[in-house]
């Protein structure tokens, strides 16, 4: 193959069958998702490395803090109050069918706890942090800023990646759990309000199903969600090439979005799997 | 100070530096020409250690870089300052912060003492009370020059300037080389100029050396660099259509 003129090495390759073709390109594929899945494993590797290396920067770590959490607060309400909403009316109605709307309290509580809460911020995170993390880092690489960090001796994983992943992995619980009190709140205003529901029965159903497992469940996957998003929207920003310009900023940022949002469900399936069945918490 | 001995480095199949050597010695402005795509910015990452060559071997003050670890590398960077095409500043700082970055982030100095030093070096570009500005807010030369002044701050040994005068007007560009000519005077410093500007290299270089089809096919002082009896040299000097160059 080596000694073929390039002509000849291009008759080859359009004469190749269909199938081969295919067999072309799915292995093609496969190598550059092992391969993309490996460099981001080893940037998540040398991030926890670079967590506790001095100087520890708690400056950078504020600033992500503020950007990534505080901005965050009024959509994360806005969209719990409505799940809480939306998860009341629904379970309303099928539990209803059951003649069990009596429960309606503790199936809001449970629903919003242990899934909704921490999957609905995590969701709207990775639309709105982790696209933003990757526009601004890919940005930087196209316009030589990261180039720069390197030949002022400073560790771009240390300088950018460490404080965007601690501030995700700090805030992502603390905003699940605003998403989960106006998600409850949502649930206990629509069927008081709408369903003329008892309040304080609504309220000692909640209790009934609130156990601090589903807590602690909650607050893990929220912080495992915030450090994926973190991790996956540096990692596609790093990874633009240099001369990619907007247009591939444009494309990386979708694809960190999207790239999150598969990851968030993966994971997911995942910790419920470990938590629930492997460590037996409720 | 930099010796590159018999340097390979492709991209995609595509061969870039083939076999390069080159000696940069300590003191001297070395400007190297060529035409876009020879390899000239690829061998400044080579020296700073930004890429890493197929092949070959680069050493900076006595020390071989090819194989350092990312600690290492950043010891060496310590003493090299660059001007990058796109001047690279930070979007998000200051220009006041961009050029203190490499101070707050090596040196326990106080807020205050970092800020005279860049005062000091903002004053050596000509671009005094402009630390609270953005990047945003300068133009094309300003930003070469913030660029620039960010390249001093930490008083390198080795300055490199990757395109200085690129996109720049006229005018600007007399005033970016009157400046590299002058921070090299008052800095001693050794500096690498990538240009295919050959008005800005005559104008600044102590030395120049062109890279063609992957190696250094010329080089010497500028007056030596007019005289050598080479076509392609010739040609690109000129900047004649003597004849067709094989890139």
């Amino acid at each position: 193959m080596n000694d073929l003129q390039p002509f000849q090495r291009q008759k080859l390759y359009d004469n190749r069958t269909i199938w081969i073709r295919f067999a072309d390109g799915l292995g093609s594929h496969a190598l550059n998702w092992t391969y993309g899945v490996g460099s981001a494993t080893m940037l998540v590797w040398e991030t926890l490395l670079l967590i506790f290396r001095r100087p520890l920067q708690f400056n950078l770590l504020v600033r992500q803090l503020l950007l990534i959490g505080v901005n965050s607060v009024p959509v994360v309400l806005f969209t719990g109050v409505f799940t809480g909403v939306v998860l009341a009316t629904q379970g309303y109605h099928e539990l209803k069918d059951l003649s069990a709307e009596g429960s309606i309290g503790g199936f809001v509580t449970t629903s919003v706890i242990k899934e909704l809460g921490p999957m609905v911020t995590a969701f709207v995170l990775a639309g709105r942090i982790g696209a933003s993390i990757t526009a601004e880092l890919g940005t930087m690489k196209v316009t030589e800023q990261i180039d720069a960090l390197e030949i002022m001796a400073t560790n771009p994983v240390k300088y950018l990646v460490v404080p965007r992943f601690l501030a995700c992995a700090i805030m992502l619980p603390i905003l699940t759990i605003f998403a989960t009190v106006f998600g409850i709140a949502g649930g206990y205003f629509t069927a008081v309000s709408i369903f003329d529901m008892n309040g304080r029965f609504f309220m000692k159903q909640a209790r009934n199903y609130l156990f601090i497992g589903s807590i602690i469940i909650s607050l893990i996957k929220a912080s495992a969600f915030g450090m994926a998003i973190a991790s996956i929207g540096c990692y596609k920003g790093f990874t633009i090439p240099s001369a990619g310009g907007a247009e591939g900023v444009g494309k990386a940022t979708t694809g960190s979005a999207v790239t999150s949002l598969m990851t968030i469900l993966a994971m997911d399936a995942l910790l419920n799997q470990l938590l629930y069945t492997v460590v037996g918490l409720k | 100070m930099i010796q590159i001995r018999n340097i390979w480095k492709s991209f995609e199949n595509k061969e870039v530096l083939t076999g390069l050597d080159l000696d940069i010695s300590r003191g001297e402005t070395l400007v190297i020409i060529g035409r876009s795509g020879c390899g000239k910015s690829v061998l400044l990452k080579l020296i700073t250690g930004l890429m890493k060559p197929d092949q070959g071997e680069i050493w900076v003050n006595g020390e071989e870089i090819t194989q350092l670890k990312r600690k290492a590398l950043h010891h060496i960077r310590q003493k090299v300052g660059m001007l990058f095409q796109s001047s690279a500043l930070f979007d998000s700082m200051t220009v006041e912060e961009n050029v203190g970055f490499m101070l707050s982030q090596h040196t326990k100095l106080r807020k205050r003492e970092i800020e005279e030093i860049v005062a000091e070096k903002l004053h050596l570009v000509d671009l005094d009370g402009t630390q609270r500005l953005r990047p945003a807010e300068l133009s094309g030369g300003m930003r070469k020059r913030v660029g620039l002044a960010r390249a001093i701050a930490f008083n390198p040994e080795v300055i490199l300037y990757d395109e200085p005068t690129t996109g720049l007007d006229p005018i600007t560009g007399l005033e970016i080389n009157r400046l590299i000519r002058d921070l090299h005077t008052k800095l001693q410093v050794t500096s690498v100029v990538v240009t295919h500007d050959m008005d800005s290299a005559f104008s600044v270089a102590t030395r120049m050396a062109m890279i063609h089809q992957g190696d250094v096919i010329a080089h010497g002082f500028p007056d030596e660099i007019r005289q050598i009896d080479n076509a392609v040299l010739q040609q690109f000097i000129s900047g004649g259509n003597i004849q067709k160059i094989d890139a």
